[in-house]
């Protein structure tokens, strides 16, 4: 750990700070449909989207209506990408001439797009064409994180409203969030990625002639080995930027290149690196002050906030430490960091991040559920990759994914005032509104499906041979493939430790259910508390009430999601990541 | 629900239009004027031939040129499939090539530490760049190559050794393609240097015969 090393990441924490303000007034104005100065070009494009479409953007709401055109929405359009993927080769932008995508892998990704989970079971350069990443992938991360956006908001009015069963209009909400936040921000982002090499074209491939051509030894498929000559390098191009930036900024995370934001053209320097982490944290950071804002209770939306950042630095500094170590079973090599080298365990890390730029975005991308990578999670050490798993087993909620953040907490914050309502004995209260047992049903059910997913489709991957045969790297470590392939998949977050093959039927069709079974069924019942809280009355705040502000509720926060986790996965994590370090520091290798 | 389903089927098509078409249309078409170098992914010629993009990594082989990390993206440096190694920090056969790996640079060098960089694969399999200790610790090698002393090789790092971005971002680093050709400017390879392999002899040749200033498009 360099002195260097924690100032970017205390940089970077301070940036997240600062702009959870701005951020935050903005998102409320937009969907309170007060003015904001980007009307004058905005609101003749808006009236044009509901002619077109057929939306009267002065009806309301209830929140089944709500949730039957979301879930048509999703339905739709993943269909079309589906569509998009199966023809592809008949369709314009592709200089490359792909071929159409399998019908199981096509279906897997249209799935994981749709969730915004991106889990990529396919490298981009050799399998989308522009046409797909652009129009089909690119346009998936603005759709999803326009519902996951809309949905916080929904769950906010739930909680501002009362007495009331409207809780707002699904078509306008998601029109509002993709023209006045997604597009506006992603446009100027996506500029200043191209400044730093991130590139945006649509030419063919180049190919390069080598100045210092070398042999390979190839071993063919006959099992012969033969020695090829390389000479040229083909450089693949696309249209990135435009969907970098919504990649980052709407918590997708899936990579126009296989190796994601750890390729080059996707992320060039250190400075579009911290720009990629600035935007996933954004919006999630912002949405706390939304909270605060919309309810009339700012110092709630800072005390949540607070809770979020705590475990943040928690994740970051273990991260960073376990990494920073290096790998004691390397012999004869020198892993300190020093003025001239990054150091540490830098397998599957790029020398432009070192491992605090890399650490840094793994923390961010999985409390996030974004699950873009600058770095390869699988081979890092055991506790440096057991971060990232945690993460996502919290449930993202550590900032969180556009909107799937701030509602999972939320979820967590009725289990505290529950939990905390149950110490006092009596009925918990949150911002005036009682909680009663339909509530905390719902918030159960959305923390049980991660973990029935989760744990579910893991034991079944870990027993079967369809499931075993796909683990690459032997020992502990391949329980922990299996564990975190389904953790990302529940969780919506897509980043994976690569090695495990995931391109066959059960793995694209597992990890599809586990992705719309864990957005889903956690979307439904957030849905169904947004209605019960509308519906309520408001109780006058008493001196019996549990405040859900300040550093004791904070901390009760973090404990509960703590316990959650803890009670649920320790001993998963225990036979994977711990029994790993455990060995790795005996000497043991697999 | 009936109508919802029609709306739904309306708004996916606009917003496709919008998000998905007219925006990365725009953006190439800002991105073309504003930074048309970058956007089409800074391809450098060399003699009117591109030889390779500056911040996409290359295989170097020889002891005349800087070699970049290991690189687990297809047999090495291939762009069509990029990607980092995957093996997990006990697997054997991540140990075993660290230290194969590692035995190598020490017989090159003996006596200095081997930088963590030059023996671990990055995550893209693509990383342009090494350590300023990476590219150090291979300077006597590529100073007895090229016939030339190690303190004028050390020099030449220095020159092309990028700092952290605005003085604080990322860490410090050397990219190796860059490097490499100006070592063919400054440093061209003459006939008195023996060549030793087949393989070797080709790329060296290559790059003995152009000796011209290499340009970035």
């Amino acid at each position: 750990m360099t002195a260097s090393g924690w100032f970017q990441i205390a940089l970077y924490l301070l940036v997240i700070f600062l702009i959870a303000k701005p951020v935050g007034i903005f998102l409320a104005r937009v969907f309170n449909r007060e003015k904001t100065f980007l009307d004058p070009f905005l609101r003749p494009v808006e009236k044009l989207v509901y002619r077109l479409c057929g939306v009267d953007e002065t009806r309301e709401m209830r929140w089944t209506e709500y949730a039957v055109a979301m879930l048509l929405f999703s339905g739709v359009s993943m269909a079309l990408l589906y569509l998009i993927e199966r023809t592809q080769k008949w369709l314009p932008l592709d200089p490359q001439k792909l071929p159409n995508v399998p019908p199981f892998l096509a279906f897997g990704t249209a799935a994981s797009f749709t969730t915004n989970t991106n889990w990529q079971a396919y490298g981009g350069e050799t399998t989308m064409s522009y046409l797909t990443q652009m129009a089909g992938l690119a346009y998936h991360n603005f759709a999803s994180a326009a519902v996951g956006i809309v949905l916080a908001i929904v769950l906010i009015r739930g909680i501002a409203r009362k007495e009331t069963d409207k809780l707002g209009n699904f078509w306008v909400d998601v029109t509002r969030c993709l023209l006045w936040v997604l597009l506006p921000v992603c446009f100027v982002a996506a500029l200043v990625l191209v400044s730093q090499g991130v590139i945006q074209n649509f030419h063919p491939y180049p190919s390069a002639q080598l100045i210092s051509p070398h042999s390979v030894q190839a071993t063919g498929a006959n099992g012969k080995t033969t020695i090829r000559k390389i000479t040229e390098q083909v450089i693949p191009e696309g249209p990135v930027a435009s969907q970098e930036a919504i990649k980052e900024f709407g918590t997708n995370g899936g990579g126009f290149f296989n190796a994601n934001s750890a390729h080059p053209f996707e992320n060039p320097t250190p400075f579009s690196n911290l720009l990629e982490m600035v935007l996933i944290f954004a919006i999630p950071s912002g949405l706390t002050y939304t909270l605060g804002r919309m309810t009339g209770s700012q110092r709630h939306g800072w005390a949540v906030w607070a809770a979020m950042a705590f475990l943040f630095l928690a994740a970051v500094t273990t991260a960073y430490w376990a990494e920073s170590q290096g790998n004691p079973l390397f012999h004869g090599v020198d892993q300190k960091a020093s003025a001239i080298q990054p150091g540490g365990n830098m397998e599957g890390k790029e020398v432009r991040f070192g491992d605090a730029d890399s650490v840094l975005f793994a923390a961010v991308t999985t409390d996030a559920s974004c699950g873009a990578v600058n770095s390869m999670f699988d081979s890092y050490t055991p506790l440096g990759g057991m971060v990232p798993l945690v993460n996502i087993m919290l449930g993202e909620v550590v900032f969180g994914g556009v909107g799937a953040g701030l509602y999972g907490m939320l979820v967590f914050v009725i289990l505290a005032v529950f939990i905390a309502g149950l110490m006092v004995g009596r009925t918990p209260e949150y911002l005036g509104k009682k909680i009663e047992s339909y509530d905390v049903k719902m918030a159960m059910l959305a923390v049980l499906i991660l973990t029935f997913t989760i744990l579910g489709f893991s034991a079944i991957s870990v027993v079967e041979p369809f499931g075993t045969a796909s683990i690459s790297n032997p020992g502990p470590h391949g329980l922990t493939q299996v564990l975190y392939a389904y953790t990302s998949s529940a969780g919506n977050n897509g980043s994976a430790f690569a090695g495990l093959e995931a391109n066959t039927p059960w793995y694209n069709t597992s990890t599809a259910v586990a992705q719309l079974l864990g957005r889903f069924f956690m979307i439904i019942p957030i849905l169904a508390i947004a209605g019960s809280l509308a519906s309520k009355k408001i109780v006058p705040e008493s001196s019996g009430t549990f405040p859900v502000t300040g550093a004791l509720f904070s901390t009760l926060l973090v404990s509960t999601i703590v316990i959650v986790g803890a009670l649920t996965f320790f001993p998963a994590l225990s036979l994977g990541p711990i029994l790993e370090h455990l060995m790795m520091l005996a000497g043991k290798m697999f | 629900m009936k109508k919802n389903l029609l709306v739904a089927v309306r708004f996916t098509l606009v917003t496709t239009v919008i998000c998905g078409i007219l925006y990365p249309l725009a953006v190439t078409g800002l991105a073309q004027l504003l930074f048309p170098g970058r956007a089409s992914g800074q391809l450098i010629e060399r003699d009117g031939t591109v030889i390779g993009s500056r911040i996409i990594g290359q295989e170097f082989s020889g002891p005349a040129y800087f070699h970049s990390r290991p690189s687990a993206a297809g047999t090495g440096y291939d762009p069509l499939d990029s990607g980092g190694s995957n093996l997990g920090p006990t697997n054997r056969a991540l140990i075993e090539r660290v230290e194969a790996d590692a035995r190598k640079l020490h017989a090159e060098n003996p006596g200095a530490p081997v930088p963590s960089d030059l023996v671990t694969a990055s995550g893209s399999g693509l990383d342009p760049d090494i350590s300023p200790a990476g590219a150090l610790f291979q300077a006597p090698m590529v100073a007895r190559a090229r016939g030339v002393s190690e303190q004028a090789i050390i020099e030449l790092i220095h020159k092309h050794t990028r700092g952290r971005q605005f003085g604080f971002l990322g860490e410090p680093r050397v990219n190796v393609l860059e490097l490499n050709l100006a070592l063919d400017r400054r440093y061209p390879l003459g006939a008195k240097v023996k060549l030793s392999s087949s393989a070797v002899q080709s790329g060296m040749a290559r790059g003995a015969r152009s000796d011209s200033r290499s340009t970035a498009r």
